[in-house]
């Protein structure tokens, strides 16, 4: 069943990025995700970006239906389900927080939790450019120390978010590493923290249709990231030929990510 | 100890519990998922010519425990891509069906054909998709469409060709005959039951295709039916599909007439653990029955056994 809800506060976070807030009961966890049906258009799936009564998800536009995204206004009905998958363990203290342009939305509800229940939080986020750097000042809220790296330089370090993590990593001890945004990215972090056997868990994104771990069309291997993921420890990705490399299309079919 | 092992068409099956096609179906991992599970055979998601999108979504619609909706729209990454899918599973030591669908009887049989080549022990005809020549109905409701394909495709392979019946339709045990008098080796019966979700405050389908199909516990009276009455109409075996969720649900499907069962829905409900757990309660269950292979009760519902 869906919740049909209305979109009580829409916020601008970067050019291309918005957050669409609204009121739905059920409890989320963060890390989890909801399918959210704009009616005339897509279902997509979302990781909660807020994970209270009040829940969030934040939207980059990508394709036709993420852009339409952006453009839904307060107010506007959207139907939800969920939510669905699994979520982040909050049990280490010393995180580690590395994402990448949209990646922080999912990572953002699982450090405030991080923080509030006593654990200390390291973030270092990377964007295109300073105007797209998402939940920047959300990130100062929660995090001892912030970094940033843009690939133009106009904020932070000029580069990669992932050079700056690595740095972070042999700086500092972690308990754990959680991170989101583009594969290659993920791959670069994994690499990084695995010598310091440092435990690392990755949010996923795949095409999603039924969300309830029965339709394959998120199939990532032998999981399915609607119901074994999306967050995923490292050791499960690293062995799997399709991180970094494919993904499957809405016809199943193997295309390059 | 109860013997599980299942023939239907001459090949032999570990059990009667295989996976339904559309679940689970799509990649070879998920197919050797199901097997390693302990599947008794898993059939693969219908496959076409092409690579197919599907619908938009929303394409599914979830109810408490009792159903679910949907309409896919036949996604399938077409037969050219898929051998190497099936090798995954095939390779696994998995017993693979491979379901296949087209808009007229030579398209089925081309399909048909590749799909064997495979290397799946059996063909399953998905005859639930839409004609060729339009209109909007299903070839598996025109029994002279079912006959045809039957027909073509049975010419085209040699390994046994299983029709799967759709139960939208007046006359379902006609539809079964007529692939039976086509050659078909077993039927499977049923597919979903056309149905649709309507939203109050939106005042439109839910589904991004409007209508779809029902499946889960609440269809199982309906599958239940069909194959009953299909097993009074034809002598090649019957696989029951529709609403299995316990080892009761599969001992009623058997006792109706069906040989083999698929299930489908039930893994979204509990995730693929459930082949175990209906394996291990099947056993249970027909032990404290007294019976010692899946065989006994085929049927056995319509000679009135053990009604006292
Ligand atoms: C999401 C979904 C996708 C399906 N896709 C197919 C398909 O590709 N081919 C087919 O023959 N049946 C398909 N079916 C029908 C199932 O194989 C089965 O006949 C039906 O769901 C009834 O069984 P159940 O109640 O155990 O789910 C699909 C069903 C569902 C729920
Ligand atoms: S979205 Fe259907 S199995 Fe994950």
């Amino acid at each position: 069943m869906r919740t049909i809800t209305e979109v009580s506060e829409r916020i601008v976070e970067t050019p291309s990025t918005v957050t669409l807030r609204f009121r739905y009961a059920p409890s989320a966890l963060p890390g989890q995700f909801v399918m959210i049906w704009l009616p005339g258009d897509d279902e997509l799936p979302m990781s909660l970006s807020y994970t209270g009564e009040s829940k969030g998800v934040t939207i980059k536009a990508m394709g036709a239906t993420t852009r339409a995204a952006l453009s839904i206004p307060a107010g506007a009905p959207v139907g939800i389900r969920g939510p669905y998958g699994n979520h982040f363990d909050l049990t280490p203290k010393r995180i580690l927080l590395v994402g990448g342009g949209s990646g922080t939305a999912v990572l953002a509800p699982a450090a405030e939790a991080a923080a509030r229940s006593g654990g200390s939080v390291v973030s270092a986020l990377g964007a295109t450019t300073a105007a797209e750097l998402l939940f920047l000042d959300r990130a100062r809220g929660f995090s001892e120390t912030v970094e940033v790296a843009t690939d133009d330089g106009s904020r932070g370090h000029h580069g990669f978010v992932t050079d700056v993590s690595q740095r972070l990593l042999s700086e500092r001890e972690f308990d754990a590493v959680w991170t989101c945004g583009p594969e290659v990215m993920m791959r670069k972090v994994i690499a990084a923290a695995e010598p310091r056997h440092v435990p690392v868990f990755c949010s996923m994104e795949r095409q999603m249709k039924c969300a309830l771990g029965m339709c394959d069309a998120c199939a990532l291997g032998p999981y399915h990231v609607c119901t074994d993921g999306p967050v995923f420890p490292a050791p499960q990705l690293a062995a799997l030929p399709e991180f970094g490399r494919t993904k499957r299309d809405s016809s199943g079919r193997k295309v390059p990510l | 100890m109860v013997d599980l092992r299942t023939t239907v068409a001459g090949i032999s099956f570990r059990n009667p519990l295989w996976l339904a096609s559309g679940i689970w179906g799509e990649s070879g991992n998920s197919l050797k998922g199901a097997w390693d599970a302990g599947a008794g055979g898993v059939v693969t998601k219908s496959i076409g010519s092409e690579p197919r999108l599907g619908y938009p979504n929303p394409t599914i619609e979830t109810y408490d425990k009792w159903g679910m909706l949907n309409a896919m729209g036949l996604p399938n990454p077409g037969i050219a891509e898929y051998p190497q899918e099936i090798e995954v599973a095939r390779s696994a030591g998995a017993t693979v069906i491979g379901s296949v669908f087209g808009a007229d009887a030579d398209e089925f049989a081309a399909l048909a054909g590749r799909m064997a080549a495979t290397g799946v022990v059996a063909i399953e005809l998905n005859l639930s998709c839409p004609h060729a020549k339009g209109l909007g109905s299903e070839i598996g409701q025109d029994p002279d469409q079912v006959r045809d394909v039957v027909a073509a495709v049975k010419r085209a392979v040699r390994i046994p060709v299983i029709a799967k019946i759709t139960p939208n339709h007046y006359d379902v045990p006609m539809l079964a005959e007529a692939a039976e008098n086509a050659g078909a080796d077993a039927i499977s019966a049923i597919n979903t039951v056309r149905a649709m979700a309507v939203d109050v405050r939106l005042r439109r389908p839910v589904l991004a295709h409007g209508s779809g199909g029902l499946s889960g516990p609440a269809i199982k009276p309906v599958g239940l039916a069909c194959v009953w009455q299909i097993y009074e109409r034809v002598k090649i075996p019957i696989i029951g599909i529709g609403g299995i969720i316990s080892a009761d649900d599969v001992i009623e499907y058997l006792l109706a007439g069906a040989r083999a069962v698929q299930v489908g829905t039930a893994v979204a409900f509990e995730g693929i653990g459930i082949f175990h757990r209906l394996r291990e309660d099947l056993s249970t269950r027909l032990a404290a029955l007294g019976v010692a292979t899946t065989g006994e009760l085929v049927g056995a519902g319509h000679r009135g056994a053990g009604a006292a």
